[in-house]
């Protein structure tokens, strides 16, 4: 059959001069970067928490490490995107229900608490962990990577509202799905962390959690693209398509690494890093699939005036 | 704060933002019907507010697009005249001052296009996308119900950009901040009316409390009407769309996205606590994925 018969032939709609109505996002690579990077923070924060607390000190301090690592690039990105980066600060001023940015800003720094403080204390110098000091930090690290975990998904899944409260069709429309995809890519990045950088011996939770996490990231994304109508083109063409092509292709063959790598060190580190380009990926696609529905009217114009004359038709028969 | 703070009609958006005693609402209403394209609304905008050159460079931007070399609104732009040519539909007598049947059949006969043509600005909603997402509290509500950035607050996180389902409100490039119209929020403390509406020579834009204002439309939309310009059509009035109405609004005579309008915006705050609960399930979901990873020996 040729082409183009098979593809759907192009709405109708009326625009002014085909020009964009809404405005493109002005949030560039760095925001799509703390996507990722803050995913990854809960995920290692998670599988830190649980290492600690069965006695996988390997993989707790690589965790925690990886934890403070991506928030301290995390903040780095939030901070280095705005339009003034010196006024920062002015987002403490408030704490606001209806802002999801506002939310983020207060679970993030309570997130930062803990999972800075534990972070920190892995960096300790011996020396100073045998004073009583170290001592008393060294205990405080558990509460701290605790209080951490608590918080870490709601850094994971905040990001989703914080995208999906906007009238950028491809997030807006995306909200019932988002959540999962992102909470799935940020367990997947984080069990991917601890494989490439745990010794082997203590990888096992962290390959549960990457399968977990991977299938549940996968199932999501394609649930994603199959109900939402109009607006899935924003996904499933383009550079947004590519690049959450070859994230499902990392991210599976992660997870299905984390499985049959045995004890190849090699192997099982290779999966997690396939896991964390698999992850960045997503949150790149999400990104670009959004700011790339913006360009178009059609995702404005149609899906409304649908809307619009279902109304219209439901008010003349009453 | 009452049941429709985020989504619903709602008459006293300021007092609703905590406002006790307050004047009544303002806005536009923007009858397109009478507008002759002068762009002196912009001119009388910018000149008052000093908003720099609109577009790249010196701003002397030729779009190709009819007479609108604005394109669109933004940070630099917060009045937009569109110009849309249609063929094929004769001019019909809108009742404009001064144009009788003997001085067009002076010029000779009737094309057979029309111009139509839009004096666009922010629509300062009841339910206001930029408000709710703003992260700082720069952007606010006033006392005349109308929403204003705070310059000395706002930090350029640019959530209010994507937060408008309409498209206006932009960072200003080189300064980094959000800027948008403030419905002359200086000339309103001093009982003056905002400047484009005060040098609009045909009345097209009308400044003044709102509900007054949606009498006038209503009446306006009703005698063309009874003209024949049946395709004459409020948009924005209506208390009861997806924003809660806006407090500038239009009279229109064709679909709104021939003019570059979205034809049903909707404030993306009516979702937020659908949005909040499905992320809040799959906050749960990585909790349940974190803690069997740890169940099972390895």
């Amino acid at each position: 059959m040729p082409r183009e018969k098979t593809a759907v032939p192009p709405a109708e709609f009326r625009s002014y001069y085909g020009r964009q109505i809404l405005k493109t996002p002005v949030w560039n690579w760095m925001i799509a970067a703390y996507l990722f990077s803050g995913g990854l923070s809960a995920g290692c924060a998670l599988l830190a928490a649980g290492a600690d607390l069965t006695g996988r000190p390997d993989l707790r301090r690589v965790s925690r490490l990886g934890a403070l690592a991506s928030l301290l690039a995390s903040m780095y990105f939030l901070v280095g995107d705005l339009g003034r980066p010196e006024r920062f600060h002015h987002m403490l001023r408030v704490a606001k229900p209806s802002s999801p940015m506002s939310m983020g800003t207060w679970i993030l720094s309570g997130y930062g608490v803990g999972a800075g403080s534990a972070g920190a204390v892995e960096l300790m110098p011996r020396r100073l962990r045998r004073s009583r000091l170290g001592a008393l930090l060294t205990w405080a690290a558990r509460p701290a990577g605790l209080e951490a975990a608590a918080v870490a998904p709601g850094v994971a899944s905040y990001t989703a509202v914080l995208l999906s409260q906007t009238a950028v069709p491809a997030w807006h429309e995306a909200h019932p799905y988002l959540p999962f995809v992102f909470t799935g890519s940020a367990a997947a990045s984080g069990a991917g962390f601890g494989m490439l950088a745990a010794p082997v011996s203590q990888t096992g939770p962290a390959r549960r959690m990457a399968v977990a996490g991977a299938v549940l990231e996968v199932a999501a994304s394609r649930t994603m693209e199959r109900k939402l109508g109009l607006v899935a083109e924003a996904y499933t063409t383009g550079r947004p398509h590519t690049l959450r092509k070859w994230s499902e292709i990392l991210t599976v063959t992660g997870a299905v690494g984390a499985v049959v790598s045995g004890n190849r060190r090699w192997a099982v580190a290779a999966s997690g890093a396939a896991l964390l380009a698999g992850s960045a990926l997503q949150r790149f696609g999400v990104f670009e699939a959004g700011v790339a529905s913006t360009k178009d009217p059609k995702y404005v114009v149609i899906p409304q005036r649908e809307r619009l004359n279902q109304r219209q038709t439901a008010a003349a028969q009453r | 704060m009452s049941g429709n703070s985020f989504y619903g009609p709602l008459h006293d958006p300021a007092g609703d933002a905590g406002y006790t005693e307050h004047p009544p609402r303002v806005g536009f209403f923007t009858d397109t019907s009478v507008c002759i394209g002068c762009k002196a609304c912009e001119v009388a905008c910018k000149e008052w507010n000093d908003v720099p050159v609109s577009g790249e460079g010196d701003g002397f931007n030729l779009l190709g697009m009819s007479f609108d070399n604005t394109g669109n609104l933004g940070a630099n732009s917060w009045r937009h005249v569109a110009f849309i040519e249609q063929t094929g539909k004769p001019p019909v007598d809108l009742g404009m001052p001064e144009i009788t049947r003997q001085t067009v059949e002076m010029v000779g006969e009737l094309p057979d296009f029309r111009w139509l043509m839009a004096s666009d600005v922010c629509k300062h909603c009841t339910h206001a996308g930029c408000l709710d997402v703003c992260p700082t509290g720069a952007l606010f509500r006033t006392e005349f119900s109308t929403v204003v950035v705070q310059q000395d607050i706002c930090n350029g996180c640019g959530y209010c950009v994507s937060g408008c389902p309409y498209g206006v409100i932009e960072r200003r490039e080189g300064d980094g901040r959000a800027w948008k119209c403030t419905l002359c929020y200086d000339r309103l403390h001093d009982g003056l009316e905002p400047a484009c509406a005060k040098a609009c020579p045909t009345d097209s834009i009308q400044f003044g409390v709102l509900d007054e204002l949606r009498e006038r439309a209503a009446q306006r939309v009703q005698t063309l009407h009874d003209r024949g310009v049946t395709e004459a059509r409020l948009y924005g009035e209506s208390p009861d769309d997806g924003v809660g109405g806006d407090g500038a609004f239009f009279l229109l005579l064709d679909e709104p996205e021939v003019y570059g309008l979205p034809p049903d915006p909707v404030v993306p705050t009516r979702d937020a606590g659908a949005m909040w609960r499905f992320a809040g399930m799959a906050a749960s979901a990585l909790v349940g994925i974190a803690v069997s990873a740890f169940i099972g020996r390895g």
